[in-house]
């Protein structure tokens, strides 16, 4: 077998380990949270009666260890079980299943993730590799007290920014982005330019920076003299010489700041008003939906994992130490 | 392999320097490194370019390209290649000229060559810049080189990348690198200064047949004037950024005037007189090893110290020197076999040692500078064993640094320095007045001078020999150098490959007859005639 084949399944494996541990954390941290939803559904005038039995209703009144392995057996055959909200004491049973809940949801914040990795992951490179060629010119510095700036500006106060100039005062972009199932590839990418554009002005920084430094980091190697003193011109000492040894660095600042596109977006998504994971998982925090956090959670930690061990292949097989071994 | 251009006739002008002054920024402001240097070169000729480090041989050779590394400049002077002035030239236009009619050949092939890409697509990169030839001829122009050079299966070689490949091949493969555009200078930066012996041999015999052939114009720079002897026609000697004297061949190394040059050859000049003893203080039987789950590494390593004596442990990188002394200090366990110090065997994990066995056998390491602590004073780094080892605290331990600090030849105002405020030869003072705070009966040198200049190099083998002298302490010396080993151990013991070759009193190793192995390395040890490499070559090939 390949050597990096065996270390694709170790990673995987590991992969599938740590969400086991993950989902062990996540179960027993929730167990530790003060009420539950009983109470907070029923509110303060209710029996203890009336509690008790739409706890035994919902299942809550079995012990800890029996409710997470049905929830780990649901989950590992894709059922991330009922949500509890629509279920009220009336006996009434609304709630609907959490992939029902959370399914859409999560799709928008995929698009709006890849909306906006598509834009900041080649100008972010693209920045970087031209503020190392040309380190220290007035280029560079602007581009890096700029890309600074709006990673220490507040992202809703960004939003707010752009929203001003691009949906207030020049009305180029919708200001609310509420996208639904039945709109069109065009009208859903019209309408989340505006999130799209304040998470690429967040991340663009951190990826940015961070191909420059590797690249620069290189430029002091013997190998890059060499090429320099075979004549190689600086745009091709860079391209050619320093990028493809920088790539392991610059992947796995990209893989986070991806993550973060994806578990870290609830700010904007509140104040362009964009139907998130972010914001289903803060409801449903508030609550007390105990499977709906606990599937978020779930989703959040294997986006993680997956863009990490990327990160990793790519830093395996752009590095031919280990592609091809001796 | 024609040679297409029209080079000029050998004896004509090609290069010439005048006056180069070139500045280096450090400390916040411009200082000179090269002081007004001059010289011309002929088409064909090779010129040594001798000095310890720090004289500014590369900066002078690089300025030869019209290249001045990231914080430096060239200042003034005139810089002439084949009548166009290099200082004045643009960039893009010189450009042109690297790697085509001027090719650099760096000291480290294995950093030199860049990981990513294969050796073949490195070794054309200059001559595909020129667009006369097509990729496949290119390819194959490479292999007919690799092949010149000697180099083993030139037709696939080419196609592993970096470090698929050993560092004397990579050595080779770079020498070609610079060949394929049939360049009319090449500048050789202490080609060989890493390799081992053995290999350097090989790849001292291929670059200089490559600069004949071609009728290339070479400088060649190195710290080592035995091996500039085989090379160049014409030596130059740089001190502190300036010429001290400059000579034909011959005549430099029959006749050195300047009193500089002369020292050069000092280290060669001590001399101590073998002696041992039946008292073994150390003696390490049958010893296998291994790094992790690896295969072995040592295998049946018997090695018996005498008291108060020197063993010198040579051989080349990989033939398990320091491997055996990881052993001896305890941080790798042996698999099998033991280590008996004074008559006692030594627990085999660091861990299960006692404090006295600790402090009875100490190190002292080639990289000074890595080996000490940067935020840490004089004081600190040696005062650390007196405590730990000695107890010792306050006064008496101020006393016992001052007194430690004398020992090796340094005062009292170094109690507070930090080590980068030291120079290389006083960095590995430290070191060792730190190992003989401990008040050690055992001392292991791994390579302590190989990363010194010559005469810093003299200083601390002498400093060494007269503690011993003063302190009856024993040292296992681990080197590659066997002038060092000439000059200052008792016994040597010879090692390849994982095994003892032989071991013996320095008279004995020394003089024939030899074991093959022992005859191949001394006799690969560049000597002080020019003649050397071409009668060993013959030698060799007469014995087939």
């Amino acid at each position: 077998m390949h050597p990096i084949v065996r270390t694709v399944i170790q990673r995987l494996l590991l992969g599938v380990f740590t969400l086991f541990i993950v989902s062990l954390i996540i179960f027993s941290s929730i167990e530790f949270l003060p009420g539950d939803f009983g109470e907070a559904v029923l509110g303060q005038a209710a029996t203890k009666e009336t509690v008790a039995a739409f706890r035994r209703e919902l299942g809550l009144d079995l012990p800890a260890w029996q409710r997470y392995l049905e929830w780990v057996g649901g989950v590992v055959q894709g059922d991330f079980g009922q949500s509890f909200s629509g279920r009220a004491s009336s006996g009434q049973d609304r709630s609907r299943s959490v992939i029902e809940l959370i399914g859409p949801r999560l799709q928008n914040t995929l698009f709006l993730a890849v909306l906006t990795a598509s834009i900041a992951v080649p100008l972010a490179l693209f920045l970087g590799i031209t503020a190392a060629l040309y380190r220290n010119s007035v280029y560079d510095r602007v581009v890096n007290a700029a890309t600074l700036t709006t990673i220490a500006t507040p992202e809703f106060f960004v939003a707010y920014i752009l929203m001003l100039f691009f949906a207030s005062l020049w009305s180029l972009f919708p200001s609310l982005s509420s996208v639904t199932p039945d709109m069109s590839l065009g009208d859903r990418i019209y309408s989340a330019t505006l999130p799209a554009m304040t998470l690429t002005l967040v991340i663009v920084a951190h990826m940015m920076r961070m191909t420059r430094a590797a690249i620069i980091n290189l430029l002091a190697s013997p190998y890059i003299e060499m090429a320099r003193l075979k004549g190689v011109s600086q745009s091709k000492v860079i391209l050619r010489h320093a990028l493809p040894n920088a790539w392991a660095p610059i992947a796995t600042v990209i893989a986070f700041n991806l993550a973060y596109l994806v578990v870290g977006v609830v700010v904007v998504e509140v104040v362009f008003t964009y139907p998130g994971i972010g914001q289903t998982m803060v409801d449903a925090v508030r609550t007390r939906d105990v499977p709906v956090v606990q599937a978020c959670t779930v989703i959040f930690a294997a986006t993680y994992i997956v863009l990490n061990l990327i990160a990793d292949i790519i830093g395996i097989i752009t590095n031919p130490r280990l592609l091809h071994p001796r | 392999m024609t040679d297409e251009r029209n080079r000029g006739a050998k004896g004509d002008i090609l290069l010439d320097m005048r006056d180069v002054v070139i500045d280096g920024y450090s400390d916040e402001r411009w200082h000179e490194i090269i002081k007004g240097v001059s010289l011309t070169l002929n088409r064909g000729e090779v010129l040594g370019l001798i000095g310890e480090s720090g004289a500014g041989k590369s900066t002078l050779g690089l300025a030869a390209m019209g290249f001045a590394r990231p914080g430096c400049r060239l200042t003034s002077g005139s810089i002439t290649f084949d009548g166009m002035e290099l200082r004045s030239t643009r960039e893009s236009d010189k450009r042109k000229l690297w790697g085509t009619r001027i090719a650099y050949v760096a000291q480290s092939a294995a950093a030199a060559f860049n990981p990513a890409h294969k050796l073949i697509d490195q070794t054309i990169e200059a001559t595909m810049r020129l667009g006369t030839v097509s990729k496949a001829e290119a390819q194959a122009d490479a292999i007919e080189l690799y092949r010149a050079m000697q180099l083993p299966d030139a037709d696939t070689i080419g196609f592993r990348y970096p470090h698929q490949v050993s560092g004397g091949q990579l050595q080779r493969a770079m020498t070609a690198m610079a060949m394929t555009a049939r360049p009319d200078l090449i500048i050789f930066d202490e080609p060989t200064t890493a390799l081992d012996v053995t290999t350097q041999v090989e790849v001292l015999a291929a670059m200089r047949d490559a600069v004949e052939r071609f009728n290339t114009a070479a400088i060649y720079i190195t710290h080592d004037l035995a091996v500039v002897a085989q090379m160049a026609n014409r030596i130059m000697v740089l001190r502190y950024g300036e010429e001290m004297e400059q000579a034909e061949t011959r005549k430099m190394l029959s006749a050195p005037e300047h009193p500089y040059t002369k020292s050069l050859w000092s280290v060669r000049s001590i001399q101590k007189k073998a002696e041992t003893s039946d008292d073994y203080i150390l003696e390490i039987k049958d010893l296998d090893a291994a790094y992790g789950k690896g295969k072995n590494v040592l295998h049946d390593v018997s090695i018996a110290v005498p008291r108060g004596k020197t063993v010198a442990i040579v051989g080349e990188s990989g033939s398990g020197k320091s491997t055996t002394a990881r052993v001896v200090t305890g941080l790798l366990p042996q698999n099998r076999g033991e280590v008996l110090f004074n008559g006692e065997a030594l627990p085999p994990e660091l861990k299960n040692r006692k404090k006295d066995q600790l402090q009875k056998i100490q190190m002292i390491y080639q990289m000074a500078d890595t080996a000490m602590n940067p935020r840490q004073t004089v004081a600190d780094i040696i005062g650390r064993p007196l405590e730990f080892y000695l107890g010792l605290k306050g006064k008496a331990k101020e006393d016992r640094i001052v007194s430690l600090l004398e020992m090796i030849e340094l005062d009292e105002s170094f109690y507070d320095r930090l080590p980068n405020e030291l120079s290389g030869g006083q960095k590995q003072r430290i070191c060792i007045a730190r190992a003989l705070a401990a008040e050690p009966e055992l001392i292991i040198c791994d390579e302590v001078t190989s990363a010194l200049d010559q005469i810093v190099q003299e200083g601390i083998l002498k400093l060494l020999m007269r503690l011993q002298k003063e302190l009856g302490v024993t040292y296992i010396f681990i080197t590659h150098d066997i002038a060092t080993v000439q000059a200052i151990s008792d016994e040597i013991v010879v090692m390849y490959q994982g095994a003892v070759v032989e071991q013996g009193l320095k008279t004995e190793i020394m003089s024939p007859p030899h074991p093959e192995y022992t005859q191949l390395l001394l006799s690969s040890v560049p000597e002080m005639d020019p003649d050397w490499l071409t009668n060993l070559l013959d030698g060799r090939a007469k014995a087939g």
